[in-house]
């Protein structure tokens, strides 16, 4: 839309910034529902089998969880900044919040990387040996375990592929401090991302 | 056509969201110390319900639905209506099995 209307003088673009932000929440609650249904089935399984989730999640690493949060929540509050810094039209400190929240995404995804390392490494993987010996719920604890924090991991990275477009956008003048409505829909999905990992957080590392 | 395009009616500060993230990282470490207590079966509600408060920080600030039309709050409140009746219905279901 931008490269098109850019010719135009300012008053004859046609711009909806409501509408925008109201199709991205749209978008949003479809994640809400993807995400959703999974959680239903893990509370499920957990309902019918709490003792093996019990044992199942003392695998997990809690610290790494917990710094992982850390990270997550400061990407999102750097997003936040870098709207509030195109809005006072400050473009390089904007280009800086958004180039530290990819930095804080990249940080997340190498910890998670060294996590399913160490699981991979000691044969807790989907349809391994060592896991299919254990009991039925802690198969099921690890198989949800996958499945959500990596579906969750996806997002990151389009997340972090999102914001180095609005890194560019930011810095060719495509968003700009009075229409950065690309950067705050953007933000929106950022935010949706950590919400999600708000939840799954102490359904998977907090429960033992 | 023309209110909008404006973006946000209050001028922008930095404050607020880090007041807001200093919020979120005290409601990570008491989430993390209470998992370390032994409560038993409120050990899940306590989770959830800090988690949810957590999520109500970042919905209406880092989302900006505190500073958004109405319009923008009920479809939320629909949205999580109806996650919350899939919840209600399937435990509903499985309670009683």
């Amino acid at each position: 839309m931008t490269t098109q209307t850019q010719a135009h003088s300012e008053s004859h673009v046609h711009r909806d910034d409501i509408g925008a932000r109201l199709g991205m929440w749209l978008f949003l609650f479809t994640e809400l529902i993807l995400f959703g249904g999974m959680f239903l089935v893990y509370s499920i399984y957990r309902f019918t089998h709490p003792e093996e989730f019990h044992v199942a999640a003392k695998e997990l690493n809690t610290i790494i969880g917990t710094f992982n949060t850390i990270i997550l929540l400061t990407s999102s509050l750097t997003m936040a900044l870098s709207i509030v810094a195109i809005q006072k039209d400050n473009k390089r400190l904007s280009i800086f919040f958004q180039f530290l929240t990819i930095l804080l995404a990249l940080f997340f995804m190498v910890n998670k990387f060294f996590e399913w390392s160490i699981k991979f490494h000691h044969g807790i993987y989907p349809g391994s040996d060592t896991l299919l010996n254990e009991k039925s719920g802690e198969i099921l604890f690890f198989g949800l375990y996958y499945v959500m924090t990596g579906l969750h991991g996806l997002h990151v990275i389009v997340g972090v592929a999102m914001i180095a477009f609005m890194m560019r956008f930011t810095s060719n003048g495509v968003v700009t401090h009075d229409n950065f409505i690309k950067l705050e829909n953007t933000g929106l999905y950022w935010h949706l991302v950590d919400i999600i990992w708000i939840f799954l957080f102490p359904l998977f590392y907090l429960i033992t | 056509m023309k209110e909008n395009n404006v973006q946000h009616e209050h001028s922008p500060s930095y404050g607020i969201y880090i007041l807001v993230w200093l919020g979120l990282l005290a409601l990570t470490g008491l989430t993390v110390a209470v998992a370390g207590l032994d409560i038993g079966r409120f050990t899940v509600a306590t989770a959830m319900i800090i988690a949810s408060a957590k999520a109500f920080l970042v919905l209406t600030i880092f989302m900006h639905l505190k500073s958004e039309s109405k319009t923008f709050t009920v479809f939320v409140i629909v949205a999580l209506f109806f996650l919350a009746i899939s919840f209600i219905l399937l435990f509903a279901d499985y309670s009683f099995k």
